[in-house]
């Protein structure tokens, strides 16, 4: 929701960022505020994947330009895990299989890392085991998913909740959203969706990284950015993304305003 | 190495062998004849051999290590750390020697299980037609030398139709420095018996010495075994050992062999599958540092039917380690009908770190199905961002993730106990550095 009380969580002015010396990010700004659910679009390649991996901190792209306030800090010149503690968090588009690593073991211990940075209490595995559990009913989870290996062997589906699960437990400040709505039925999708949305507050932010508009009917953006060729182009409210499902990309080039912003 | 040098060792050794005249010429001082001649004949490897060409052992033949010495101070207190609670029987040889006071035997009435030289006397037949058998000393000087010196050992008879449903603890430890040691053990599994084996051998002390073990294996038709065999030896030990392995028609053998200590280890196992529709399971891991060498040397040879094998064995290896893995596998004319996979997967932890791994598939039967792969690589940066991005350390990243690797071979060890003490060394290794 937007709030004019809230206040700023993440401040992107003018990010660019490359990889093996081609640039791919050209110079973003983005302004996400407290209480707000930001929806970014674009085709592929246009770079959206690219700025959700940069603000996580992925160590094979190279900042060259611009900045990036996280509550006020400089989040760029922090390492990725310090970006995690200090309340990111990212849904991966391919969450990583580990095998050989329980699930439940691996939960306890980013929730546990988390907590002691933030001077928390840490939680021993049956009081882990209690708390995780009643996290996983929110996203309708088997609690095999618990001791089964972290990601392996799960479907589509089973991951991207996996991911969500991660976020409840990590209670992040920002949750980056990349590509969530890849590969999910509709079924599983409505199960994220509400699980995203009973996380998100007041005190926190969302960004959601999308190809198609479909996710954006269970998620309601307060704002939509396209992005294009490492640019965000064009901005929006919700209705942006239908306009975008039903006219195409292509409309985007022929309409772009030169301020960036259509109201 | 020169072939001086050689024969200065094997000489020297020799030397220290018990005198044949003083024992009546019984068949196994007969044995130990043999292998003593067998000795004379024989040269240590080099890397001329291909059997050695990874592995340079020339460091001992310069430490031509005298046979250790019955002398044991320990308390049971000592080695509590290293006890299985799963475990109602344990043997413990203590340099190579049978301690009584350390050993615990608890089905005495249901099988055989002790020292070797109690049972020549009353099992004689059953152990002249097994005892250095399996293991072929002609063409191998460690084998050789272990006989020439055999002694004591461990015997595990399993009757037939007799299953032991608690794993046998075979502990091996060593306390005296710059000592050989000749431990020995032979396991007997009658018609459909079953038994979980834990060989295992450790130090008390970080000391230099020599272990050269025989292990020896048959399994009668429908017979099973578990081998869970773990080497976590002084880093700066030798470990030189041999395990052969023969299977009748339709037994079942699953071995998963870990290495972690010495500085040069070789392990031989060899899986003969000599009857139609054996089965065998082998897994593997090593993880070794600093400058350690480990060896791994399987030969899995299917001569019939219908039989089954399943390779998986992993490598770490971290600093300057060199880790080197040999898997053949022979499929005879005869055996039709076999199923056969292997896979070597290694994983290489910093620049100066080592791995040779060949897989070796001899195919000489026309209906047969047989895989293997291998793979050498590094940690996945994109796996390491993902737990980063969890909030752990880069450090605490590399270290679940190659704990991780490893655990997928542990956790096949059906001793629970075994499987915490483990969990925690490979955690204790991972999270060194």
């Amino acid at each position: 929701m937007i709030d004019k009380n809230s206040r700023t969580i993440l401040s992107v002015q003018d990010l660019r960022a490359s990889i093996n010396g081609t640039e791919i990010l050209k110079g973003i700004d983005l302004t996400v505020k407290s209480g707000e659910i930001h929806a970014i679009m674009g085709l592929n390649g246009s770079g959206k994947s690219t700025f959700a991996k940069v603000l996580a901190g992925h160590s094979a792209y190279q900042i060259t330009g611009g900045s990036v306030q996280f509550e006020g800090n400089n989040l760029l010149e922090l390492p990725p895990e310090e970006r995690a503690r200090a309340g990111l968090f990212l849904a991966f588009q391919y969450p990583i299989e580990i095998p050989g690593v329980a699930n439940t073991q691996f939960l306890r211990l980013a929730y546990n890392t988390v907590q002691t940075k933030r001077g928390k209490e840490e939680l021993d595995p049956l009081e882990f085991d209690d708390f995780v559990r009643e996290k996983m009913k929110l996203l309708e989870m088997n609690p095999d998913f618990l001791d089964r290996s972290v990601n392996e062997g799960f479907s589509g589906g089973e991951k991207k909740r996996n991911e969500i699960l991660q976020m409840a437990l990590l209670e992040p400040t920002l949750s980056i959203l990349d590509e969530t709505d890849s590969g999910l039925d509709i079924d599983a999708l409505k199960t994220v969706a509400n699980g995203v949305n009973q996380i998100a507050n007041k005190n926190n932010a969302t960004i959601l990284v999308t190809h198609y508009q479909r996710l954006l009917d269970y998620i309601v953006p307060d704002f939509v950015h396209v992005m294009q060729a490492g640019r965000i182009v064009m901005t929006g409210g919700k209705e942006l993304a239908l306009e975008l499902e039903t006219r195409g990309y292509d409309w985007v080039n022929a309409n772009k305003p030169v301020n960036g912003v259509i109201a | 190495m020169s072939d001086l040098a050689s024969t200065d060792y094997l000489g020297c050794l020799l030397k220290s062998c018990p005198i044949k005249s003083t024992e009546s010429l019984s068949w196994l001082s007969q044995l130990r004849a043999q292998a003593i001649d067998r000795i004379s004949t024989q040269k240590l490897p080099t890397r001329r051999d291909e059997e050695w060409r990874f592995t340079d052992i020339s460091p001992i033949a310069h430490l031509p290590y005298q046979p250790s010495q019955p002398e044991c101070n320990l308390h049971a207190h000592d080695i509590e750390h290293l006890s299985l609670k799963e475990a109602k029987n344990r043997l413990v040889f203590v340099d190579g020697h049978y301690s009584s006071n350390l050993s615990t035997i608890f089905d005495a009435t249901a099988l055989v299980i002790g020292n070797l030289p109690e049972f020549v006397a009353t099992h004689a037949s059953t152990l002249e037609s097994h005892l250095g058998q399996h293991v072929q000393f002609d063409n191998n000087v460690f084998a050789a030398l272990n006989t020439a010196f055999l002694r004591d050992g461990a015997l595990i008879i399993v009757p037939k139709s007799i299953a032991i449903a608690e794993p046998i603890h075979l502990l091996f430890i060593a306390t005296q420095k710059e000592v050989t040691s000749y431990p020995r053990c032979l396991v007997i599994g009658e018609a459909g018996s079953n038994v979980t084996l834990v060989e295992d051998y450790v130090a008390l002390q970080q000391a230099t010495y020599i272990t050269n073990s025989v292990t020896e294996i048959s399994l009668a038709a429908n017979a099973q075994a578990k081998h869970i065999r773990i080497q976590r030896e002084s880093a700066q030990a030798f470990h030189l050992a041999n395990c052969a392995v023969s299977l009748a028609h339709a037994s079942n053998y699953q071995s998963t062999s870990i290495s972690l200590g010495s500085q040069i280890s070789r392990y031989n196992l060899n899986v003969r599958l000599t009857d139609a529709a054996a089965e065998c399971v082998v897994d593997g891991l090593t993880l070794i540092s600093d400058r350690q060498l480990a060896d791994t040397h399987t030969c899995i040879d299917h001569l019939k039917p219908n039989g089954t094998s399943r390779q998986h064995h992993k490598c770490i290896a971290d600093d300057a380690a060199h880790a080197v893995f040999n898997g053949k596998i022979i499929v005879h004319p005869h055996a039709q009908q076999t199923n056969s996979s292997q896979s070597s997967r290694n994983l290489l932890l910093s620049k100066l770190a080592q791995v040779d791994t060949k897989p070796q598939l001899e195919i000489f039967a026309d209906d047969v199905k047989c895989a293997h792969g291998a793979t050498v690589g590094q940690l996945d940066q994109e796996e390491i961002f993902y737990l980063e991005s969890r909030g752990l350390s880069a450090k605490a990243a590399r270290n679940l993730l190659t704990y991780a690797f490893g655990a997928e071979i542990i956790s096949r060890i059906p001793v629970t106990s075994l499987r915490q003490q483990l969990e925690q060394a490979v955690l204790n290794q991972t999270q060194s550095n």
